[in-house]
């Protein structure tokens, strides 16, 4: 773990960031704290392994971490009950303006899990590894983050009965 | 009608590009004959699509200066988790604080390298390359403060920092290089204050020299070279002056203008 290796993350961490988080300014603290503490603990990092598995990892720890002190600010689903998005079939562009509210419906752990896989392109096995939970976890938020997510933008909220294929 | 028994799972995978060649033909004569898992597939290859559309941008963002300064190693103990909210200040008093702490971190250092005395000078040293090029990366992206006094007030910055180094310190005229002064500033070493001085030259690229006096007493070295993650950094040891000039450029154009600053401050 050198400056160069880290300098050669640091791009893509602050892009998972941002998309996890949404702000901007809080994204980029997320990742401050995220190379703070990978500098204090890269004695345990081993040469040779997965350098971004492991610093999504401490990131994905420090989430939690901030999840479970209710540190951080965060959009209420009720807020954005009024304005769900409708569907765009018109234009790219207003397609990817609704992914953005709509992801911020879906529940960490599931947004989390798509983040990994469809921005970061990681394979399951990895998004595994890096947020310690089993490949059958990964799939089944994946599956279920991916069907909210189109209920979503068909304009057809998910519902608490959502019957999720699997 | 399903001899391959494609599951849900497989149908993540084709989204992402994750089967065999074989599996994905088997998933392609199932989506023929079920429009509706071909609907859903469709929609999650355009979820992909568009979360790389709306967060690619992020990758071509210039990094904020104060990530930029962490893909340096800080010195131990820069971080205490419990001490954060308490340094909540503007991003960059948060890191001078987490400079000063750094620094005082290198003082572990220090007295590790009291127990083999005689051995490695460079030991010595290493910390001072170290403080300067962090000190270098802290201050010489700052676009609107980059030091505390300008140069148009040299005489004034001289006179401040000699007093607070307790001895005369003057900054190497490198015109000639190319380099201008910027000015200067005071910053906290192992035990007492250190003077940085900043340069640019015409396209606005960046120098800094660090001068402690907390050398006094050790013994002088010749020219060291140390890469601190992009900054290059050429340090010495002479009299009781430590020195450490630091810039992100090649090491032959830095080592260019740390011989001159050498021999500028031999000739005083």
């Amino acid at each position: 773990m050198d400056s160069r290796t880290i300098l050669a993350e640091l791009p893509r961490l602050r892009r998972y960031a941002r998309a996890m988080l949404g702000d901007r300014a809080a994204a980029d603290d997320l990742v401050q704290d995220t190379l703070e503490r990978a500098w204090s603990r890269f004695a345990q990092w081993r040469p040779g392994s997965d350098l971004r598995a492991w610093l999504f990892g401490i990131m994905h720890n420090l989430r939690v971490d901030q999840l479970r002190r209710g540190g951080l600010s965060t959009h209420s689903l009720d807020e954005e009950a009024g304005e769900v998005p409708t569907r765009a079939t018109q234009a790219d562009r207003l397609e990817v303006m609704d992914i953005e509210s709509a992801l911020r419906q879906l529940p960490d752990e599931q947004r989390e899990v798509l983040l990994c896989v469809a921005l970061e392109e990681m394979s399951y096995a990895e998004v595994a590894a890096a947020l310690g939970i089993p490949l059958g976890t990964v799939m089944s938020r994946l599956a279920r983050g991916r069907e909210r997510l189109r209920l979503i933008m068909e304009g057809r909220p998910p519902t608490a009965n959502l019957r999720v294929v699997r | 009608m399903n001899p391959l028994n494609i599951t849900d799972d497989d149908l993540h995978a084709y989204v992402d590009g994750a089967l065999t060649a074989e599996r994905r033909a088997g998933v392609e004569a199932w989506l023929a004959g079920h429009p509706e898992d071909a609907e859903r597939v469709r929609a999650y290859q355009a979820q992909n699509l568009a979360i790389r559309t709306l967060f690619d941008p992020v990758l071509d963002e210039p990094l904020p200066d104060n990530l930029h300064a962490l893909t340096v190693q800080p010195m131990k103990a820069t971080v205490d988790a419990k001490k954060r909210p308490i340094l909540k200040l503007l991003p960059l008093q948060r890191l001078a604080a987490g400079l000063l702490v750094a620094m005082v971190g290198g003082i572990g250092g220090w007295l590790a390298h009291g127990q083999y005395q005689s051995s490695e000078r460079l030991a010595l040293a290493v910390p001072l390359s170290r403080q300067a090029a962090v000190a270098h990366v802290v201050y010489s992206p700052d676009a609107r403060r980059p030091v505390e006094v300008t140069a148009d007030q040299e005489e004034a910055l001289v006179k401040w920092l000699s007093k607070r180094l307790g001895t005369p310190v003057h900054p190497p005229k490198l015109g000639a290089l190319g380099y201008e002064l910027v000015g200067g500033r005071l910053l906290p070493g192992h035990a007492g204050p250190v003077a940085q001085f900043m340069y640019q030259d015409g396209s606005g690229q960046r120098m800094t020299l660090y001068v402690t006096t907390e050398n006094a007493g050790k013994p002088e070295t010749g020219f060291r070279f140390a890469r601190e993650g992009q900054v290059n950094v050429f340090y010495w040891v002479e009299g009781k002056f430590g020195y450490a000039l630091s810039a992100g450029i090649a090491k032959g154009e830095l080592a260019k203008v740390a011989t001159a600053v050498y021999d500028q401050l031999e000739a005083k």
